[in-house]
């Protein structure tokens, strides 16, 4: 009952998925499709990078697309100037990394100890003051313009990419998930929970924030710099409000605080991009795609809260609770004490 | 002996209001004292400016000695004083036992390991379930926080303190807002915390018959004085604290006014 287990139900399916993901591009041969995935993928990434702000510790940031827009510019501009090779591209995005953690540290300290919706104008501040500094520092950002790279020659052929890329989303939902079930991630919780109350308890809750903000800001920068080498082209528009909207999106319509939720939500907001979008060569009405989107965004609110995969969730556990109850042993909570 | 707490005109005002007003008191190890004074006396603000919530704007607090006063709550916790709180202060979406199993933690200095799963570490686990059979929660254990009712609610925020270990366990009200059937099994778990003999202990209360039987001294907060503090027999006789307070005492249970 105490023991986190391996070989779960829930993580034999995400093993499944997993392998049909690896399979998906030798089988179905289109193009469209892998790229459409390779996005859902990095997105996938991101959005996880947020619900750890959000889900986790309960902290709204307005400027998270900062450190996904330092992390596509890192690696297009080293690319660029050095040559395209995976070198440079790792290179790349570990210096990304570096610069958001540190930035990262730096506004979660300055700003962190502020209430919350403070704390979530300051950082659109600071993100906004980021885009303009990138608007106008045209010498190395080409400002809104943007410029094309060339990728290394490995990426060429898409397919490469794309496994490229879910390896490392795998990677990052595996450390991620150890992460939030670390005793460091149980104390994340409690301040979302009670931050009042953590402290009472001995935690210096600051530090666990900014804590979380520096990894949020880290992996989210690996997801930009792939965002860069997917496009083979990056300009101001990485470091605008709408990225941080669009992760905010996929966490809460995905469900916040699930790992898995966030996912969800980016094959469900970018598929939606992409095929409303593709509507509308027929229904003109449908090169307002964003009109369809704030509708599903209204309707998952009022009648997910939770998310799709939070409701889902608490339905399963629900089920399993009258399961259990019908079978007359000691009712199991929701809390995720059997899944890894 | 050195007092494990004492104050030195400690005070707080709020605008004008003085709500705790160069109070004046300490207390011996290992002993157990209860503040009593009506509503508004001042009592949680008290408590709020030894623990720390709140900054006293005059005087001092020393714990064994040493001056709290740039302490902040979290660094007074660590040192030893562990307080419930009056308000059910818990994590409403987890469950009982992770309610406790994050206190453990905090007691054992488990703070930033962030890769080992935290149902690896057996013994906060099993800590936290002690505590919930000494509180007699066990059963609950399971069950999240915002779903028991209000006495089980209370026995948490005591098993969360009991958790946390420390050397001094400011209790705010255990009993509020509890039904009369209820209390009994509150005072019981204090008494057994009593009978271990090594904790400090400084309870809030209104019930007078819980004051009198627990108590080995009794203080009492009047408009945020301290109006007399003395063994319970000192107290009960004292003429000041029955004029002020205690002519409303009927039947073991104070008449609030």
């Amino acid at each position: 009952m105490n023991k986190p287990i391996l070989l779960s139900r829930s993580n034999l399916i995400l093993f499944i998925i997993f392998l049909a993901l690896i399979a998906f591009p030798f089988v179905m041969d289109s193009r469209t499709l892998t790229i459409l995935l390779t996005q859902i993928l990095i997105f996938g990434i991101l959005a996880m990078s947020y619900d750890i702000l959000l889900g986790y510790t309960g902290i709204v940031s307005f400027g998270h697309a900062m450190f996904f827009g330092i992390g596509a510019y890192c690696t297009a501009i080293m690319l660029n100037d050095f040559e395209s090779t995976i070198g440079v591209f790792l290179g790349s995005i570990v210096v990304g990394m570096i610069i958001a953690g540190i930035l990262s540290f730096l506004v979660g300290l300055l700003t962190l100890r502020l209430k919350s919706h403070f704390f979530a104008m300051l950082t659109m501040a600071i993100s906004g003051l980021l885009l303009v500094v990138a608007e106008k520092w045209r010498d190395v950002t080409k400002g809104n313009d943007g410029f094309t790279f060339k990728a290394p020659d490995v990426f060429k052929d898409r397919i490469v990419f794309y496994l490229v890329v879910l390896a490392l989303l795998v990677i990052v939902f595996i450390t991620l998930k150890r992460f939030v079930n670390s005793p460091l991630g149980r104390v994340l919780i409690a301040v979302r929970e009670n931050e009042q109350r953590t402290k009472s308890l001995g935690f210096k809750t600051l530090y666990y924030k900014v804590i979380a903000s520096i990894v949020a800001g880290v992996i989210a920068s690996l997801a930009g710099s792939l965002y860069a080498v997917s496009l083979r082209f990056v300009n101001t528009s990485v470091l605008t409000m709408e990225i941080t909207l669009d992760a905010l999106l996929m966490t809460i319509i995905g469900g916040v605080g699930t790992l898995i939720g966030p996912l969800i939500g980016s094959v469900v907001i970018e598929s939606a991009q992409h095929y409303l979008s593709g509507l509308a060569r027929d229904f003109p009405i449908f090169e307002r795609w964003i009109i369809f989107f704030g509708i599903i965004y209204i309707l998952a609110v009022i009648f997910f809260p939770k998310g799709i995969a939070g409701t889902l969730q608490s339905k399963y556990y629900q089920w399993k609770a009258k399961k259990v109850q019908t079978t007359n042993v000691v009712p199991l909570s929701k809390n995720k004490e059997s899944s890894e | 002996m050195e007092p494990i707490i004492r104050t030195e005109n400690l005070s707080i005002s709020f605008g004008g209001h003085k709500a705790v007003d160069r109070v004046n008191f300490q207390m011996p190890t290992k002993h157990f004292k209860s503040i009593i004074g009506p509503n508004g006396a001042g009592k949680t603000t008290f408590f709020n400016l030894i623990s720390g919530e709140l900054k006293n704007t005059e005087g001092d607090v020393f714990f064994k000695g040493k001056s709290l006063n740039n302490l902040s709550s979290v660094e007074r916790t660590r040192l030893g004083l562990g307080r419930s709180f009056q308000i059910t202060n818990v994590f409403p979406n987890l469950t009982v036992l992770e309610n406790v199993r994050l206190a453990v933690q905090s007691k054992e200095k488990i703070r930033f390991n962030p890769f080992k799963h935290y149902l690896h570490y057996k013994k906060i686990t099993e800590e936290a379930i002690t505590i919930l059979e000494q509180v007699l929660l066990s059963n609950k254990a399971h069950h999240i926080a915002s779903q028991l009712a209000h006495g089980e609610k209370r026995k948490l925020e005591i098993a969360m303190l009991l958790a946390l270990d420390t050397e001094v366990l400011l209790l705010d009200e255990p009993t509020a807002g509890m039904s009369l059937e209820e209390v009994p099994a509150i005072l019981d778990v204090i008494k057994s915390i009593k009978s271990m003999g090594d904790k400090t202990i400084l309870l809030i209360e209104h019930k007078m018959d819980m004051i009198l039987d627990l108590s080995d001294s009794i203080m009492v907060l009047f408009n945020g004085k301290l109006l007399a503090d003395g063994t319970p027999n000192e107290i009960m006789n004292n003429t000041t604290v029955q004029n002020a307070y205690l002519g409303g005492l009927y039947d073991g249970e104070l008449i609030e006014t």
